[in-house]
């Protein structure tokens, strides 16, 4: 499909002062595309917290938002540590964010379902020791 | 009613306002970033006592109309700074968060 439209972004692991800059352009440009409100507050969101998750868990990772005609597909993916239980990491409450972060206001455990909902479908691949990848796609109805 | 109009009703202090005319509805509190994210409504006053740089992200992110600081909170210069460019309101109370949202839906 040639009508398609690429974001890409590298998100850096160390940097908490610049953490959620990729998803703050991505509402930028959704917005300049005349993408609807609702639509931009769903990849918003999702983004937002995929890049934080790669910013805490992973040491960074890339970030490509593509927009298609029906849809917009987030995919980021890093080199972490992996996840060993996806059905526990997508459990409401369950983080292992160290301390350091959790005096910021993260580790509530609401990231990855937060993704969950606000998107229409989200796979995760990942594998311990090599990293993960997370897709996700918003409809556009 | 404008975020301008809430600071002056509440007894608030401006930290920053780049968007001073910009409309209220409810109101959210809490310091728990995802949980912000996920349920804060648009347009909502947001109530927290972090005051880190990253609350600037999910200010704009969840489209929030102000971030009110309670307790008295202050923000470091660069954080102000940062949210005047991105466009984010953010206030300050002397109230924790109870008396401040409390104040806020006595106003709104
Ligand atoms: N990209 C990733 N790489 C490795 N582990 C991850 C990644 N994303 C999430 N996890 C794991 O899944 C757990 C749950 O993630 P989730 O985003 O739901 O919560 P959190 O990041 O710990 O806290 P919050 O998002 O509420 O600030 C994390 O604590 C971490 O153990
Ligand atoms: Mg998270």
């Amino acid at each position: 499909m040639s009508e398609c439209l690429t974001f890409h972004y590298d998100v850096d692991g160390e940097d908490f002062t610049s953490a959620g800059q990729a998803s703050v352009q991505v509402k930028k440009n959704l917005r300049r595309l005349g993408i609807p409100p609702e639509i931009i507050r769903q990849v918003s969101i999702a983004m937002y917290e995929g890049e934080i998750n790669m910013v805490i868990h992973a040491g960074g990772g890339n970030a490509d938002v593509i927009v298609y005609e029906d849809r917009i597909e987030i995919i980021l993916a890093d080199k972490g540590p992996g996840i060993k239980d996806v059905a526990l990491a997508m459990q409401e409450g369950y983080s292992t964010a160290p301390d350091s972060v959790r005096s910021l206001g993260f580790g509530a455990g609401m990231g990855l379902p937060n993704m969950k909902r606000y998107t229409d479908e989200m796979t995760i691949d990942t594998v311990v020791g090599e990293g993960t990848t997370i897709k996700m796609v918003v409809k556009l109805r | 009613m404008t975020v301008k109009e809430l600071c002056g009703k509440c007894g608030f202090s401006a930290v920053t306002l780049p968007q001073e005319d910009r409309e209220i509805k409810g109101c959210y509190i809490g310091d728990l970033l995802s949980w912000v994210m996920g349920r804060a409504q648009e347009d909502n006053v947001w109530i927290t006592i972090m005051s880190n740089i990253n609350i600037v992200a999910v200010a704009s992110l969840a489209d929030v109309s102000c971030v009110v600081l309670a307790e008295g909170v202050t923000l470091e210069d660069d954080v102000r700074k940062t949210a005047e460019a991105k466009g984010v309101n953010i206030l300050s109370s002397p109230l924790p968060s109870y008396e401040t949202a409390k104040a806020v839906w006595e106003n709104i």
